[in-house]
């Protein structure tokens, strides 16, 4: 039966397409000639960074994780787990990216293990550690909001395909950066263009779409729903352009990591930081000190005001959508030097935006930018004591505490959630 | 490219299983977003609790009807989960809160943390043998020509119809009682409504509790046709189904949400047939494949959920001058 494609794909995928296929493995220890099985020891794998399957390994070192699909996994060998004196050869091959099952496959996977020691790491480098990527997502995260909330400052619009932007972003940089297609230039090179045309899109959607939309005085929620309709739109559009395989730019993809004040970290992650701490530097001082920012804020906090004092306001709103646009662009551009390229890098994001912004307080920049960092930190820390599959759950439940005790917002005014 | 096997296979979906299902699952979502003016966005998140409600509960040895029971007090819980928060603040919160919790109740089923009751990225399956040990049908093949259907297909669907029947005259039920009549009140006016006495965040809270339950069956019956749940069908898309089948037949209408899963399976699948077709006769070139354009289709989709917001908020049929929600 041809009906219902989607549901029948979902809901059947896993039982019938994927029969099989697993990821498998023997963990040995190897001194000299003698081969010894290592039992106990725990393998991870997982995809696009959700959880497929843990195992720990049997008697005979066997281990086998069956897999849904066809795909590429990353398959993790937790060192922790490894018994005294048994160590990776090679300390770099604990975590495997990308491997590639195919249908039915038993895809077999060796770990070389030899003599050495794994000391697990210590509880201080690990808060530090995970501090710092924290930091960096939250930096991405605040890039990423000052857009919606400015938007929805300047229009009352609460935009669904604002991770779309993000995605967009670095979706483009990617095909200046590491296409086939694009001029393969460098990704500092390529950046440049993308952030542009990012900011451009956010000036075709407002002139093509808000702003009609607004001047037929549709409502709050018929906006939220259009916008919720251009998020698929965009999205699906998206993958069809990008395919669904995620890929990381030719630049910065692999590094090794340095010490930087006593924290173990890949440079990038530092390069982020500084670098959104300068344009969010930046973002401030053109808020609070020219005439352009000054009549934004003034349109944010009462529309109709700032238009009887003759301020433009439909050109404010324009400003807002390219500089929005702009900034989720660079956001995607980090987001995808942090991690990797997706068709729907934006969308995940989207809900740790929606946090951070209603943290922060909706509608004002600089609660974004606060809220965006405290939502990273806490989302990345809370995995020293919760599973990493609830960081999204954390951001949610900041978010509805931040509802009970005060829905304005750490940085918002009382009268704007009535 | 075959016209008539399009057009059968559109007319088959249009009464078929998804149909019934998502029919019963905008009926919830009427109620709630037609009726009270509340703009769930997590609906998917009801459709999830039901279905993994009864397929855990007959995992573990309970009967279906225990399942049934499960899901439902799942629903509930959840709507207070996400109302409570929301309901005393704009409609957009309760849009972010509840697109967020459908996300995360999809990342706890296939979390490793609940894999011992969720079974993970696997699923649960054959959890309605029950349900289909009782059908009555005998075995073969009922209908006309190439549209046919077999006795399983038939019995889930005479099942899922009359649900779908008896939820729109409980709903009609509802609507004539006080409760339905302060509940529009609501929509029309929230501050009118409090001004009269009326407790708008009980209301509207009892409206997202009974909504979310008939969202909870609806899952149920689609899990119940699969013989399956598995955590990644139920993506947020499947809410934006629901909601563009409500503006489709037209938002706070009685029979508008059946009136628009019958139309909206019958345009996807007519899309679908036509768009695979032009792929087979070679229309898109080396530049499009099968699964390109199967994707293709979805952001074909939003583009017609953005033009019906838009353009026809009142349905394909409504006025304009008669448009109920969000009027300002």
């Amino acid at each position: 039966m041809l009906a219902a494609p989607l549901l029948v794909v979902l809901l059947a995928g896993t039982a019938l397409s994927g029969e099989g296929s697993s990821i498998t493995g023997t963990l040995e220890y190897i001194e000299g000639t003698t081969r010894t099985p290592v039992p106990g020891v725990t393998i991870i794998v997982t995809r696009d960074s959700a959880p497929v399957g843990t195992v720990v390994s049997d008697e005979t070192g066997h281990w086998e994780v069956p897999v849904p699909e066809p795909g590429v996994y990353q398959v993790e060998l937790d060192v922790d787990t490894l018994p005294e004196g048994v160590a990776l050869s090679d300390p770099d091959r604990g975590v495997l990216p990308a491997v590639e099952v195919r249908a039915g496959q038993q895809k077999v996977i060796r770990f070389a293990l030899g003599p050495g020691t794994t000391s697990s790491v210590a509880w201080w480098p690990r808060v530090s550690g995970l501090f710092l990527v924290g930091l960096k997502l939250g930096a991405i995260i605040a890039l990423s909001s000052i857009g919606l909330s400015l938007i929805f400052g300047v229009t009352r619009l609460v935009n669904f395909a604002h991770g779309e932007l993000v995605t967009l972003g670095a979706v483009l940089a990617f095909f200046f950066n590491a296409s086939p297609l694009g001029p393969g230039w460098h990704l500092l090179i390529a950046a440049v263009p993308a952030i542009v045309l990012c900011a451009g899109f956010g000036a075709v959607q407002e002139l093509a779409l808000w702003r009609r939309l607004r001047r037929n005085h549709a409502g709050l929620i018929s906006l939220i729903v259009v916008s919720i309709g251009l998020s698929i739109a965009l999205r699906y559009l998206i993958l069809v352009l990008f395919s669904g395989l995620p890929r990381p730019f030719t630049d910065y993809a692999v590094q090794t990591n340095i010490e930087f004040l006593g924290i173990s970290t890949v440079p990038k992650n530092l390069v982020i930081i500084g670098l959104t701490a300068v344009v969010l530097t930046v973002v401030g001082l053109f808020l609070q000190r020219t005439r352009l920012g000054t009549a934004m804020r003034a349109v944010a906090d009462d529309s109709d005001l700032a238009e009887s004092s003759g301020i433009d306001v439909r050109r404010v709103i324009l400003v807002t959508w390219i500089m929005g646009a702009g900034l989720a662009g660079l956001g995607g551009v980090m987001f995808g030097v942090s991690e990797q390229v997706q068709w729907d890098m934006g969308f995940k994001l989207l809900l740790l935006i929606f946090a951070a912004v209603i943290l922060g307080g909706l509608g004002t920049a600089f609660g974004a930018m606060l809220g965006g960092f405290v939502i990273g930190i806490s989302v990345e820390m809370s995995t020293l004591w919760v599973p990493v599959e609830f960081k999204t759950a954390i951001a949610l439940g900041i978010l509805i505490t931040m509802l009970l005790v005060r829905p304005q917002g750490l940085l918002g005014l009382k009268e704007r959630i009535g | 490219m075959d016209v008539v096997t399009i057009l059968v296979d559109a007319g088959r979906a249009a009464i078929g299983v998804p149909a019934a299902g998502y029919a019963l699952s905008a009926i919830g979502l009427n109620l709630q977003f037609g009726y009270t003016g509340l703009l769930n966005f997590g609906h998917v998140g009801f459709m999830l609790v039901g279905a993994y409600g009864l397929a855990i509960t007959v995992d573990r040895g309970g009967s279906m009807v225990l399942g049934l029971v499960v899901g439902i007090a799942l629903a509930v819980v959840l709507a207070l989960l996400m109302g409570i928060p929301t309901m005393r603040l704009r409609a957009d919160y309760l849009a972010i809160v509840t697109i967020a919790a459908g996300e995360i109740l999809r990342l706890l089923a296939r979390s490793t943390f609940a894999a011992p009751l969720t079974k993970g990225i696997f699923g649960i399956q054959r959890f309605a043998n029950d349900f289909f040990a009782i059908n009555p049908i005998p075995n073969g093949k009922y209908g006309v020509g190439t549209f046919r259907f077999d006795q399983r297909t038939l019995w889930v669907l005479l099942v899922g119809w009359s649900f779908v029947i008896g939820a729109v005259l409980f709903v009609r039920r509802l609507l004539r009682s006080p409760w339905g009549r302060v509940i529009r009140a609501i929509r029309e006016d929230e501050d009118a409504a409090r001004s009269l006495g009326k407790n708008v965040f009980g209301y509207k809270l009892q409206s997202l509790i009974i909504g979310g339950t008939i969202g909870a069956l609806a899952g149920m019956l689609l899990a119940i046709d699969q013989q399956n749940v598995n955590p990644d069908a139920f993506i947020p898309l499947l809410t934006f189904y629901a909601f563009t089948i409500v503006i489709i037949g037209g938002p706070g209408t009685l029979w508008g949400p059946v009136i628009g899963a019958v139309i909206f399976w019958f345009l996807f699948e007519l899309l679908g047939g036509i768009m695979a077709g032009a792929l087979a006769e070679g229309w898109f070139g080396d530049l499009l494949d099968a699964t390109d354009v199967a994707q293709l289709r979805f952001a074909l989709f939003g583009v017609g959920l953005m033009w019906l917001m838009a353009k026809r908020p009142q349905g394909l049929f409504g006025s304009r001058t008669e448009m109920l929600i969000d009027a300002r």
